[in-house]
């Protein structure tokens, strides 16, 4: 028998202060550890579950509806066990090397050694790009619901939501309710879709009650949704942005929607730099067409003491994600020596939030084939501005049918965003343009910085060290 | 000039200044500089590529589309950036002087 392992001494850096990232740190501490736990946000809660500025005074119910009572207890929790852990606000990580984080908080930079990395990076916006998308007024829908409960504004005097996926509903229906004007929810799944999903959804029948909750507070206050829509095009001016919206109806009419703001989205991606800076595997998953970090049932990863949890490695959604936060702190626990209760309970209940999750991509799936269909003057990435022709050009005249060849060749994710926006789409492009599978293209390596730092980074950056910068200070390091 | 974002909700803040462009706009405690920027323009930054305005995209610092500069040179991201009296703000590429980017943040 090995001597009982000294749990105070375990370093354990949890990434991510949203429900998995809360619910893992919660676990550690339980066990008696005080792990570092490093949030980009300036306060705990994570996207889903932001909270809003000092000052603001919107009760729970008004800021997260049917999930109120899980915010509160999300951040009730947190705030029982700030003074046990070692809570870093405002910082991103923005690489990560052999058992160490590097991490940047204003301009202090600072590298955190750790036993065990557990990463709740969480998830963003998965974008399919349409002509006109560039237009300022055009916001992802994430960023849409962002705008409200972190701000208490809507996007536009008149907003069309348009995409697939559970939040086209809930954001639009957050708008309703909060008074603002929805124009228009235009999906682009079909009605047929969401009824063979329905064995799925009955996973979790609350749920499903929610959904359908949110779909009675459209049709009450009289907002237009259209289903099986193709969208064209989001209609504007360089100068002044978003007029309007058009698309193809399911019976093949056009509609014409004017707008001042477009909230645009379809579902949501998990956002993986990190697991790939730690040196994860990834696998192509054929249910999301994406490629995702390698895990157990329990959130191992590839990497001996890197632990992935939560929707930055598989999108089931916010209690999916408490408990798989929890379940992968267990884990890392138990590879430690540690054996605490409750991990098969669990991956019981995660279970059910798989076949839920399952469930929603088939009733919202991803549109692949629009991106076969995009004209070739429309942007696919927005940071550079750079058009599907473009990419379909290096593919067919370059032979770059890999997808970091063809961001060598087109500087498709080679952005400052660093693909968050154009990869899944660019890669969607250049399979159809060379008559290949999409995983035949590959994915993007992740790179460092995972988002562009305020200054040029010293050779090496040691823990405590504020590194002190003249001259060149605002550099990018986009590869 | 129109507005973009439309305030729903917490609506009796206090106001205070800042310049964008250099004309004074309203701004409320507790907004983003990109709030402040929208709620009063409808476009807060020039794309880079030619092709026109930008209103930025994620606003949770994942896109990078918001990025705009002080009239110091010094270049904030407006989603999470908290807009602060006095801020000065420069939206358009042409208004920013030869020379200021980039510059040490003091």
């Amino acid at each position: 028998m090995a001597a009982p392992p000294d749990v105070k001494a375990m370093k354990v850096v949890v990434v991510g202060a949203g429900p998995a990232g809360v619910r893992a740190a919660q676990a550690l501490v339980e066990a008696g550890l005080r792990p570092v736990v490093i949030d980009e946000g300036r306060k705990d809660g994570g996207q889903i579950y932001r909270r809003q500025p000092d000052g603001f005074s919107r009760s729970y119910e008004t800021l997260y509806g049917t999930e109120a009572a899980r915010a509160a207890a999300l951040h009730r929790d947190f705030q029982a066990m700030r003074a046990s852990i070692d809570y870093r606000p405002d910082t991103l990580v923005w690489n990560i090397g052999p058992k160490a984080v590097h991490v940047v908080s204003g301009t202090r930079y600072e590298e955190i050694a750790f036993d065990a990395l557990i990463v709740c990076g969480g998830a963003t916006d998965r974008l399919m790009p349409v002509p006109g998308w560039h237009f300022a007024g055009t916001f992802s829908l994430g960023g849409a619901q962002v705008a409200l409960k972190s701000q208490g504004c809507a996007i536009g005097a008149r907003t069309v939501m348009m995409g697939t996926g559970p939040l086209l509903y809930l954001v639009a229906a957050q708008y309703v309710k909060a008074g603002a004007t929805v124009s228009a929810v235009l999906d682009t799944s079909t009605f047929a879709q969401c009824l063979r999903a329905l064995p799925q959804l009955l996973a979790i029948p609350s749920t499903l009650r929610k959904g359908m909750a949110l779909m009675r507070v459209l049709k009450k206050a009289g907002v237009p949704v259209h289903r099986g829509v193709t969208p064209v095009e989001i209609d504007g001016s360089p100068e002044h942005g978003v007029s309007g919206v058009r698309v193809k109806l399911a019976d093949a009419r056009t509609l014409e929607v004017p707008c001042d703001a477009v909230a645009l989205g379809y579902h949501l991606r998990s956002e993986t730099q990190l697991a790939d800076l730690a040196g994860c595997d990834f696998d192509f998953d054929d249910a999301t067409q994406t490629w995702l970090p390698r895990i157990d049932e329990d959130g191992r990863s590839s990497i001996a003491g890197v632990y992935l949890a939560g929707d930055g490695v598989r999108v089931r959604g916010a209690d999916a994600a408490e408990r798989a936060g929890r379940l992968a702190a267990l884990a890392a626990l138990s590879d430690a020596g540690i054996q605490r209760e409750g991990a098969a309970r669990l991956r019981a209940e995660l279970g059910r939030f798989t076949r839920f999750a399952a469930g929603l991509r088939r009733a919202f799936p991803w549109p692949a084939r629009f991106a076969a269909a995009l004209p070739d003057e429309t942007i696919v990435c927005r940071c550079e501005a750079i058009t599907a022709g473009e990419l379909r050009r290096v593919v067919r005249e370059m032979g770059a049918t890999e997808a970091n060849r063809a961001k060598a060749f087109s500087r498709v994710g080679m952005g400052r965003c660093q693909g968050r926006f154009c990869a899944q789409a660019g890669a969607e492009v250049i399979a159809a343009e060379a008559h290949v599978p999409l995983e035949a293209v590959g994915r993007l390596r992740g790179q460092a910085p995972v988002k562009p730092l305020p200054m040029a980074i010293a050779p090496a950056c040691h823990a405590e060290r504020t590194v002190e910068h003249a001259g060149q200070c605002t550099q990018e390091f986009s590869e | 000039m129109s507005s973009r974002f439309v305030r729903v909700a917490e609506t009796g803040r206090k106001t205070f200044d800042l310049i964008v462009d250099g004309v004074p706009t309203q701004a409320a405690e507790g907004d983003t500089l990109m709030v402040a920027l929208l709620t009063t323009h409808d476009t807060l930054r020039d794309s880079e590529f030619g092709d026109g305005r930008r209103a930025g995209f994620c606003l949770m610092g994942a896109c990078q589309d918001c990025w705009v500069w002080t009239a110091e040179g010094e270049r904030l991201r407006a989603c999470t950036t908290p807009a602060v009296p006095g801020m000065s703000i420069v939206t358009r590429a042409a208004l920013v002087g030869e020379g200021v980017w980039p510059r040490p943040r003091m």
